[in-house]
């Protein structure tokens, strides 16, 4: 199997066992951006050509020699919105630890009841 | 404890099984291979339509423009969803201790080259690769600096809150002119119509309009993250929710 696909693969599982396994709020964010970095190297390593340059087409870069642009555009939009909903799920663990002084979610679950 | 354990193993299980469906999913996608269809269409018409040399930053900000419109709008909401949920009426810098000598005199001499850096790196967006959103997070990373840095620092609202509205307006009126101009929104009329650069592709001043529409997202991902972390770093008053 492909190096990058099996490092893509890798880093999905990881953060989806940080997600599932973990008690803390925060190390379950964490999971999620690893998540996110998975999705984002599998993206950008399907849309890989072998032996071509990245899609900048400066001195001796023909389009022929190219990689394909449109994945990584697409992991450029994907990186933006990851920043815009780890920044909304952080700010929603703050409020969560004013109101529950802890962030584990099974005291959390228990504390409501 | 034993229900600890249980629910790792079911884990263990559960992330294994996905593992397995997605390897042999991939496996029938060979690595490598050339199997680009609107990609290289995009390459071969890229210098020509839109005058970039950099095909990312022309699928992004010239092809697909109003996707991008879209994206630093989540941007926006985001940086207003973060006030939102983090507002209460009295709340300011907490930190007790200063930074160290060494971040206090990095920050101070730091400060002007990583934004120079910042700008650079969104007004070369068609040439080189970065862009808009990268440089406003590294310009973002200058005012953590500060924030970091010093107890007292804080940003200037009168400042920032209206610069990010004016460059999010400013996406919009490009795009209406090129509504005006082209017939339809986000038309780049500075390269389809007024052909200015056409000489000098690969050099700064080409690609039309993507230079003006990367330094107004670059300075406004650069103000609403650094609104962000404002609103992340400064805590309630004692008793005063």
């Amino acid at each position: 199997m492909n190096p990058y696909y099996f490092a893509s693969i890798a880093l999905i599982l990881i953060g989806l066992y940080a997600i599932l396994a973990k008690r803390s709020v925060l190390k379950m964010l964490v999971g999620l951006s690893i998540m996110e970095t998975g999705v984002n190297l599998l993206l950008i390593s399907v849309g890989y050509v072998s032996g071509r340059s990245a899609p900048i087409l400066s001195e001796g870069i023909t389009p022929d020699r190219a990689v394909d642009p449109i994945p990584q555009a697409l992991v450029l939009t994907a990186i933006v919105i990851g920043v815009a909903t780890t920044a909304m799920a952080l700010s929603v663990v703050i409020n969560l630890y004013d109101r529950y002084k802890t962030l584990n979610v099974e005291e959390i679950r228990r504390l409501r009841g | 404890m034993v229900g600890e354990v249980v629910k790792r193993v079911l884990a263990i299980v559960f992330i294994l099984i996905i593992g397995f469906w997605m390897a042999k999913a991939l496996d029938q996608v060979p690595f490598g291979q050339d199997r680009m269809l609107v990609g290289k269409y995009y390459l071969e018409h890229v210098e020509e339509e839109t005058g970039a040399v950099n095909a990312v930053t022309a699928v992004v900000v010239n092809y697909r423009g109003f996707d991008t419109l879209g994206e630093v709008t989540v941007l926006f909401i985001t940086s207003t969803g973060v006030a939102a949920l983090l507002w209460r009426k009295k709340r300011k810098r907490t930190a007790k201790t200063e930074g160290s000598v060494v971040l206090t005199t990095g920050a101070r001499l730091l400060l002007p080259f990583i934004m120079l850096f910042g700008a650079y790196i969104f007004i070369h967006g068609h040439l080189t690769p970065g862009g808009g959103f990268p440089g406003g997070a590294t310009i973002a990373t200058a005012f953590l600096f500060l924030y970091l840095a010093f107890t007292v620092y804080e940003i200037d609202h009168k400042i920032l809150e209206p610069l990010e509205g004016l460059t999010g307006v400013g996406y919009v009126i490009v795009g209406l002119t090129g509504l005006a101009i082209g017939g339809y929104f986000l038309f780049d009329w500075i390269w389809q119509t007024w052909g200015i650069g056409k000489e000098n592709i690969g050099r700064l001043l080409s690609a039309g309009f993507i230079p003006i529409i990367y330094t107004l997202i670059g300075i406004k991902v650069g103000t609403e993250l650094t609104g962000i972390v404002d609103n992340m770093i400064k805590e309630p008053e004692e008793g005063g929710q």
